[in-house]
């Protein structure tokens, strides 16, 4: 007890703190009581250095729980973050120190945030030649062979300080602490013009072609401090050329009677938190393990001021020099001793130690040990997550009681003791080679020798006995998944019901699947599963290793990927005009589209019904202009340009005239419209082809894939110009009169410039292309200009003030009003040209195009096909939602209802002067003049079928 | 996220390109002459093995160009690209 | 057909235009620079490589279409971006485009050429200085490394969710955005540079 500190007086006690501890003072919060911590501690230790054992309770059973180990393994301590921000479901020991934290722990689940969170995030590219993955001695051996021979290197690690295991074992080389070694190595490495050495940095999945995902925690360690321009985690999305894993090992617990209550810790995290942390985790304490780790932890904290009471080894031979420094230092070793009780209220007051059954008559008797501390050590783990994500095979080392990585066929290799490689002399020196030959691999010439610095002598090591349970009457709190308080009492019934697949159990008692994703606890589970069914582990296999390594914060991954960023926002030239004019906008793909205008003026807005009536009205009986821009625009050029269209419309486009226009379809082979739209000829050898605005990418991916994979002998380019051309849609029976004045050395009569025709002019002073097509039946002319002029075309048709704008939703009243479908809306990509009552476009003259075998087949002609049809409510008024069902019964019958089709399109026509909608509905066109009803809500609405053209059915208006 | 070797750009991330099914599917020398169940075997039947399968790729962030791979289904390894047009490489 | 634009009396308006003044605080700092190039003429040309008239579009040009996939080459106030084995992005000054489009159909004389006039297709922003490659290492998958894109390297690609044709130069990079998307990248291009708007030198580290 001697180094333990006295001082007392104020939150400043901390009364667990080893002596000469040094640092800033670091004042927290924990679960409503203040405390104070050093720089450099984790609230794990913190809290240990206050004598805080029970830190959190566990998901089913409500017990106690502490801190278990010392890094991103733990299984038990569960904490939140309160102060300065929410965050759920943090290990006590990876959340580092800082003032004014404020958290709690948690029983098992945490709470979200309830605000927005303030902080950035946001990710980034990178590529290398060497990749690795841990800053332990192996690592960084390998990282400084590859990094000095001038490869690109990144160097990986979840701590905030370089080292790995040297932290906690405290082992020097060359003479000085590894610690020291590690900073000065890894601030060498970062010094390297093409080398970067990230901290706090946890590689979270291995994927295809070594592309390696890992989240850097960057200001989460500052709290309140963090400077809110920099982006708080960062997600590295890396491409290696060679990955190596130096990712160490994870000890594991064995499962005996109360094994989980405050007080038991791991011997190694023990061990971690005296040395490197300067905190005893107690001041008595049993030390329980199956191999000669434990002695080596079990020595330093004796030195560091706990009193060893005994160790119990499941062995008979324990190591010898180990045994001897024991008995140097007055500590007693029980050999083929297990522990069969630990005791406590809360947590640990005495351990029971017994002879193993097997040894008992041997003279051995079971012993109550008074103690505050249980260090255990059921052995070390390999961490092979990674290896086993990128592909890797597994397999068992019997020495090790652990599975070791085996084949893999990415350029991935594993080094020191994540690949079973034990003393830090060899784990140096595995590294180094490592990094060689990740040179190799990477066409870089690697050093003819290599440095590896000395380690300290290691004591012969004697083989540890793989002991997974402790064999009990009563299992009930024998834990092998503390986490998910899963005891081997369940992991029996599971094998007793008959699973016998490590996969199974885990599913069927959810051991392994909690946070920590059965890091200490998945081999162990494995053991104890095997022990049940009397089979070797190593048969038995493992569970899969699957990406995250440890939990990641869903704002990592989002990134700058929310908010305004979160998809791109496409707008046409035409855009600060309609934001400025109030228009409310509708998403089209990715394209912000104005849907209307609401009115400006005094009173209360207009409301879009009003709105759009209104707009109606002017393009049916005014003047009214819309921004046509997202049309996709596709330039086909090329003497075999004909030829091409002929095969891809369901229409004839080579008997185009030049300087005519023509609608057409498109259909995939099995015959279903896939896009529609006009075509422009140009020239003899060039079209432009327009696309639906969602289509316009997909149009020319269409064009591009026949002409490079069927038929790349027809000479034909096609080039995208969707953004070349601002559109302005010129509508309604006064647009010639504005066009006139807007275009005066344009013939605009009838005769001069006819439907479906074409003419270059100059409008507003700009040069222009001006279309006669019409997507609302009335007089409309689309005015083409470059997209810089775009604003300049718009302004000065809007500037008499006579021309209505208008946006989406008018758009698509008119359009039904007239019958003609959204490729989309109305189709759905099982829907025939014949469906939409469209028989004229498809040709009959053409030998071949695609699509047309299809509609020899007997499902495009079956009577029942849904037809495209009208549909009037018999309530004026009733406005059909879209997507509502159609059935021909006026009351429902029992589910499953047989159902004819459904509403495609719906709205208010001002025209009509009432509601309409289209459908799709079987056997449709036989259907015009029925009643079928649309059950809506509660309501079964009567509606009359009616052709699907319902405004100037004659098309009397088109030439105004 | 598959490094998928672009014939002409060279190893680019799988998101930059888009797939196309089966290779070597090739559109009917003459739809009209086909009965209705050979066309429905052009239109909706596809192998799908474990194992090495040729397949068609677009680089469509890329140069645009479709191209043909021979990927192992089962481990997402390419044993090998090629140009649309040119035949099936022989994978040992 | 009459090619638009370098006729008319009425005002342009390039499509990062509202973007000016944010690009200009964004480079004060001296460790990055971000700008619009407005109204460069862009004709995307489409030729067989092994053709005459691919020869002859190169001579007329004084610049030899580059035939190696990722690489620019330029002469005069002229430089050709390899966009693919037969096609190409000619890039010049603001107003050439009505004579290049004539030149290269003339020198395609008759054979199947396809010459476009794209230049409001896309727009250039500049991602300059020596914090370029940190920024647009945020959104694009490509290695930027001087050794492997280093001056005089093309390619089509994505920056964040954008297609861009990412053009390398002695001095930083310039992406061509399509117009449409030039304000979500000149957004996202902001929002990317926060970190290195004011440490012009050195990781922005926080620890
Ligand atoms: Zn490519």
């Amino acid at each position: 007890m001697s180094e333990r500190s006295e001082r007392t007086g104020g939150a400043a006690v901390q009364p667990y703190r080893r002596e000469g501890a040094t640092g800033k003072t670091l004042r927290f919060r924990f679960d409503g009581r203040e405390y104070a911590g050093l720089e450099g501690d984790t609230l794990a230790s913190a809290l240990l250095a206050n004598g805080v054992r029970a830190v959190a309770s566990s998901i089913k059973l409500g017990r106690p729980r502490g801190v278990y180990a010392a890094g991103s393994e733990e299984p038990n301590a569960l904490v939140q973050i309160e102060e300065p921000f929410p965050e759920p479901m943090l290990t006590a020991t990876t959340v580092e120190l800082y003032d004014g934290l404020v958290a709690t722990g948690l029983p098992g689940q945490g709470r979200l945030a309830d605000r927005p969170d303030p902080a950035r995030y946001d990710a980034v590219h990178a590529h290398c030649d060497v990749l690795v993955v841990g800053a332990g001695p192996a690592g960084i051996a390998a990282a400084g062979v590859a990094a000095r021979a001038g490869a690109r290197v990144i160097l990986a690690d979840e701590r905030p300080e370089p080292g790995g295991s040297l932290l906690g074992t405290a082992e020097t080389l060359d003479g000085a602490p590894g610690r020291e070694w590690a900073a000065g190595e890894a601030a060498a490495l970062a010094a390297l013009p093409e080398v970067r050495v990230l901290r706090r940095t946890t590689v979270l999945g291995h994927y295809d072609d070594n592309y390696v995902i890992a989240v850097e925690r960057r200001t989460n360690h500052l709290g309140a401090q963090a400077p809110a321009d920099v982006a708080r985690e960062r997600v590295w999305r890396i491409r290696a050329r060679r990955v190596v894993l130096a990712t160490g090992g994870h000890e594991r617990f064995v499962a005996f009677a109360g094994n989980d209550l405050p007080g038991v810790m791991l011997a190694g995290a023990a061990r971690t938190y005296a040395n490197h942390y300067r905190v005893l985790p107690g001041s008595r304490a049993v030390v329980f393990t199956t191999n000669d780790s434990a002695y080596a932890a079990a020595l330093d904290l004796a030195r560091a001021g706990v009193e060893i009471a005994a160790i119990a080894d499941v062995r008979h031979a324990p190591g010898e020099t180990w045994v001897a420094r024991c008995a140097e230092r007055g500590i007693e070793v029980l050999t083929g001793h297990v522990v069969t009780a630990v005791k406590g209220e809360g947590e640990v007051s005495s351990v029971e130690v017994a002879p193993r059954p097997e040894a008992q008559g041997s003279g051995g008797q079971a012993r109550e040990i008074p103690a505050d501390l249980l260090l255990v050590s059921g052995g070390w783990t390999p961490v092979v997550h990674l290896f086993s994500q990128a592909g890797g095979t597994l397999r068992y080392d019997e020495e090790l009681g652990a599975f070791t990585p085996g084949e893999t066929r990415q350029a991935v290799e594993a080094a020191g003791f994540a690949r079973g490689v034990r003393t830090l002399r060899e784990c140096l020196e595995d590294g180094a080679e490592a990094g060689r030959r990740a040179l190799a691999g990477a066409g870089l010439t690697a050093p003819p020798e290599i440095d590896v610095p000395a380690a300290e002598e290691e004591p012969a090591a004697a083989p540890a006995e793989h002991v997974w349970l402790v064999e009990s009457g009563d299992y009930g709190t024998h834990f092998v998944d503390l986490q998910r308080d899963v005891t081997v009492a369940e992991v029996l019934r599971a094998t007793g019901a008959g699973l016998s697949s490590v996969e199974h159990v885990k599913r069927y008692t959810t051991a392994g699947t909690a946070h920590d994703q059965g890091k200490t606890s998945g081999l162990l589970t494995g053991g104890v599963v095997a022990h049940a069914l009397g089979v070797d582990v190593a048969e038995l296999g493992t569970t899969t290793f699957r990406a995250p390594y440890t939990p990641v914060s869903f704002a990592a991954l989002a990134g700058r990927d929310r908010g305004p960023l979160h998809d791109p926002v496409r707008v046409t030239a035409l855009h600060e005009w309609h934001v400025a004019r109030g228009a409310l906008f509708e998403n089209v793909g990715q394209w912000k589209r104005p849907w209307y205008y609401p009115q400006q003026g005094e009173g209360p807005g207009e409301d879009m019904e009003a709105a759009v009536l209104r707009e109606c009205r002017a393009a049916r009986e005014d003047v009214a202009a819309m921004d046509a821009s997202t049309l996709g625009k596709i330039d086909v050029v090329g003497p075999d340009a004909a030829v091409l269209l002929d095969r891809l419309y369901t229409n004839m486009m080579s008997t185009l005239k030049v300087g005519s226009i023509r609608y057409g379809v498109m259909c995939r082979p099995d015959g279903m419209v896939f896009d529609d739209g006009t075509v422009i000829r140009l020239a003899d050898d060039r079209f432009l082809v327009t696309t639906t605005t969602g289509n316009a990418a997909a149009v020319l991916d269409w064009m591009e894939e026949w002409l490079q994979t069927e038929w790349p002998d027809l000479r034909v380019h096609c080039t995208s110009v969707t953004e070349q051309w601002a559109t302005v849609a010129l509508v309604g029976p006064r647009s010639r009169e504005v066009l006139a004045r807007l275009a005066p050395g344009l013939a605009v009569d009838n005769d001069s410039f006819p439907f479906m025709t074409w003419r270059d002019a100059e409008v507003a002073g700009i040069e222009a292309r001006v279309c006669r097509i019409s997507f609302s039946g009335e007089l409309a002319y689309e005015i083409n200009v470059s997209s810089w002029y775009g604003l300049a075309l718009w302004e000065a048709v809007m500037a008499s003030g006579e021309v209505t704008p208008y946006g989406t939703e008018t758009m698509h009243v008119l359009r039904a009003e007239k019958g003609f479908p959204i490729v989309g809306q109305d189709t759905d990509g099982t829907v025939t040209p014949q469906d939409l009552g469209m028989e004229w476009i498809v040709s009959k003259k053409k030998a071949d195009f695609v699509g047309k075998r299809s509609f020899a087949r007997a499902d495009t002609s079956r009577p029942d096909r849904k037809h495209l049809v009208g549909l009037l409510p018999e309530d004026p008024g009733v406005l059909l939602p879209e997507g509502a069902h159609l059935v021909d019964t006026s009351a429902l019958p029992e589910p499953p209802v047989p159902t004819l089709g459904f509403v495609t399109s719906s709205y208010r026509s001002a025209a009509l002067g009432r509601t309409f909608a289209l459908a799709l509905v079987s056997g449709g066109r036989e259907r015009i003049g029925e009643r079928l009803y649309a059950p809506v809500g509660a309501d079964l609405v009567p509606v009359t079928v009616t052709s699907h053209v319902l405004y100037d059915p004659e098309g009397a208006r088109r030439d105004g | 996220m598959l490094l998928i070797p672009c014939p002409w750009c060279g190893p680019r991330d799988e998101a930059e390109f888009h797939y196309g099914g089966q290779a070597h599917v090739a559109y009917p020398e003459d739809p009209a002459a086909l009965s209705d169940e050979e066309w429905a075997r052009y239109l909706f039947f596809r192998d799908n093995p474990k194992g090495l399968f040729a397949e068609r790729w677009s680089h469509t962030a890329g140069c645009r160009r479709w191209f043909n791979a021979v990927r192992d289904t089962a481990t997402n390894e390419i044993h090998a690209v090629y140009r649309a047009g040119e035949p099936r490489p022989v994978i040992a | 057909m009459v090619e638009p634009a370098a006729v008319s009396m009425a005002e342009r308006r390039s499509p990062a235009a509202a973007f000016a003044a944010r690009f200009e605080a964004a480079s004060a700092g001296g460790g990055l620079r971000l700008a619009e190039i407005p109204f460069l003429s862009q004709i995307n040309l489409r030729v067989d490589p092994k053709s005459p008239a691919a020869e002859r579009i190169g001579t007329a040009m004084g610049v030899p279409l580059p035939m190696e996939p990722g690489t620019a080459a330029g002469g005069g106030d002229l430089e050709v971006l390899w966009l693919g084995p037969d096609e190409w992005l000619v890039v010049g000054p603001d107003g050439a485009a009505p004579g290049l489009v004539e030149r290269l159909a003339e020198a395609a004389a008759g054979e199947h050429v396809s010459v476009v006039d794209v230049s409001a297709q896309r727009t250039a922003l500049v991602v300059a200085g020596e914090r370029a490659r940190d920024v647009l290492a945020h959104g694009c998958v490509l290695d930027l490394h001087p050794r492997v894109f280093g001056p005089g390297r093309v390619a089509q690609t994505t920056l964040a969710r954008a297609g861009v044709v990412l053009v390398a130069g002695e001095d930083g990079f310039r992406l061509l955005v399509r117009s449409s998307f030039a304000a979500y990248v000149a957004e996202w291009l902001l929002d990317a540079s926060v970190e290195y708007v004011t440490s012009p030198a050195g990781e922005a580290d926080p620890a």
